[in-house]
């Protein structure tokens, strides 16, 4: 593939293949970490740069891998650059690293990463392959963030809480109060929240691509009417 | 001039849907006015709101999935779903409360499926579980009943579910409940120590339970379903109170007698575990269906961490519907039990 479609790799990376709510790939720090967006936050940077690392190391190795032990080697690479955002993370933003826990080493066996360096990254050269990630990570952090927003919405009538375990004590007034005095809706935090939150924006992405899908239909050329086949029989002039 | 040919089934009557929703409707008709006499105003307060919001969510359903909307709003399904949340929660709800647990089970467990007939899941028993993980202070907070102190009046109730600030009501555990938190009074003690315990089970609850077991008898005896899920249900209930009451201890879990007269048993051995939808479709499973969910409500109430465990054990047994069914398909007419080459 001499010349990458940038333009496509976006398009797919973003909606038409996006890995959350298309492939459905990473469901369960999906599920388990969106209970807030400074958590979705903090996993969508964490998952990005193990993509676009493990991308472009995936790429540069491409040609001297045998493809018996490829699998293995990939499993390294990514985990090696999960160890990176791990020690990041500890190093500047200790408080997030301890919330997100487990979810952070998880990150090694999320298939999205070991799926785009196996479906692209070992294929294409490395300056695509660091794009791909990169427009894959960003697809699957838009539906983690997105779907930490609404499940702190709904679960705690705020938004942007607790933003200063990432950005720094100057983030701790970012906190927004959408509902003064809110009856925290406990199931939109838990799991099953997550499920059904996911669910619905799943259901609204199918709902738009049939409305583009029919719009596109409308606009065709339509075939025009009253061409009918020419009648032959009888008076030919 | 030739006899007209009827083919078979020749049964005379067509049973509607609208028939048996209001034959099931009517039938909750006892249990409610005990519920009304003992607790108040509020039960009747929840249904009419919870009917209000159900039959909203369930227009404004079809309208966005283009089916005709009179047709549908004549099964009465929609009723008896916002029925049975309005008995199961606590009367004196607040109005959004009510709300979230109707139009989440008309919208998320009925019409998201695909509406009445494809829902794996009892719709009321879906909301009122939403509920009930979201919201368990206002869920567990039942009213006080007639006795102890006076009930509130009709204008009263309507208050404490339309504006819930201006409402100062006097709440309290369920007998289910209490009986959970002891961990040191015998049972004796504390049937004594609390105002809650009645005769048999609870002040209140044994009748309102012996109400919702006439309606139910009225049902089956009108042949709205069969008795194999809600009896061998009462029964593995019983069966489990039995073996592991010891007489009264501390730990003990109540007798027989209060695990089938308290709480919710009785409404949902006729009215939950009975639904045609969710539950187990032929005869020899709903008997594993019912068995099931009675031995769950035992475990769950006793061991688990809610004092009652009607909604969780339905549930959980929705899971297993077609799991139960697919081993207990009856044999076809005309052929082996076991056919050898399936």
């Amino acid at each position: 593939m001499a010349d990458t479609d940038y333009k496509m790799l976006t398009r797919s990376g973003l909606w038409k293949n996006n890995p959350a709510i298309v492939q459905l790939l990473g469901l369960c720090p999906l599920l388990a970490v969106t209970g807030s967006v400074v958590n979705a936050i903090g996993l969508a940077i964490a998952t990005t740069f193990v993509l676009v690392g493990s991308g472009a190391a995936v790429s540069a190795v491409r040609q001297v891998l045998s493809d018996a032990i490829r699998l293995p080697v990939f499993v390294m690479i990514i985990a090696a650059a999960v160890t990176c955002i791990e020690l990041l993370m500890q190093a500047f933003a200790y408080e997030l690293y301890q919330i997100l826990g487990i979810f952070l080493p998880l990150i090694t066996t999320n298939c999205i990463i070991l799926g785009r360096a196996e479906s692209f990254a070992s294929r294409n050269p490395m300056i695509p392959a660091i794009y791909d990630g990169f427009i894959m990570g960003i697809g699957f952090s838009l539906v983690l963030i997105l779907l930490g927003g609404l499940r702190e919405v709904i679960g705690t009538g705020v938004l942007f809480a607790d933003m200063d375990l990432l950005f720094g004590p100057s983030a701790a007034d970012w906190e927004w109060v959408l509902v003064e005095s809110y009856q925290p809706f406990l199931l939109a935090i838990l799991p099953p929240g997550a499920f059904i939150f996911a669910g619905l924006i799943i259901a609204v992405k199918n709902l738009i691509d049939i409305r583009i899908e029919k719009r596109r239909d409308r606009l065709r050329q339509k075939p025009v009417k009253g061409a009918r086949r020419v009648r032959v029989t009888g008076k030919i002039s | 001039m030739a006899p007209v040919l009827i083919t078979s089934p020749h049964a005379h009557s067509a049973r509607s849907t609208a028939g048996m929703m209001l034959k099931v409707l009517l039938a909750t008709v006892p249990g409610i006015l005990v519920l009304t006499y003992f607790f108040g105003f509020g039960t009747l307060v929840n249904i009419l709101w919870a009917c209000v919001v159900a039959l909203t969510c369930e227009s404004l359903a079809l309208a966005l999935r283009r089916r005709p909307l009179l047709f549908y709003l004549g099964d009465y399904s929609a009723l008896v779903t916002a029925t049975l949340i309005g008995i199961a929660l606590p009367p004196y709800s607040s109005w959004w409360l009510i709300a979230i647990g109707t139009g989440s089970a008309i919208l998320l467990a009925k019409h998201l499926y695909g509406g009445l007939g494809y829902n794996p899941f009892n719709p009321a028993m879906v909301g009122y579980v939403i509920l009930l993980i979201s919201f368990p202070v206002q869920m567990t907070s039942w009213a006080l009943p007639q006795g102890p102190e006076e009930l509130p009046g009709l204008i009263e109730a309507l208050k404490a579910c339309f504006a819930p600030a201006h409402y100062d009501g006097t709440t309290m555990a369920t007998p289910l409940d209490l009986l959970k938190q002891n961990n040191s009074l015998p049972v004796d003690e504390l049937w004594v120590e609390n105002q809650q315990f009645g005769r048999w089970a609870g002040l209140g609850w044994e009748w309102v339970n012996i109400a919702f077991l006439g309606g139910g008898l009225w049902l089956l005896w009108q042949r709205v379903f069969t008795w194999h899920a809600p009896v061998t249900m009462l029964v593995a209930l019983a069966l489990m109170a039995s073996l592991f009451y010891d007489g009264g201890s501390a730990a003990s879990g109540g007798s027989p007698l209060f695990h089938l007269l308290s709480g919710a048993t009785m409404l949902g051995a006729f009215f939950i575990v009975t639904d045609p939808v969710t539950s187990a479709v032929s005869l020899r499973g709903r008997l594993v269906y019912g068995t099931l969910i009675g031995v769950l409500i035992y475990v769950i109430r006793v061991w688990g961490n809610y004092p009652d465990a009607m909604a969780f054990a339905v549930l959980i047994m929705n899971f297993a519907a077609p799991f139960i069914d697919h081993f207990t398909q009856p044999r076809t007419y005309g052929h082996r039990d076991k056919p050898e080459n399936r």
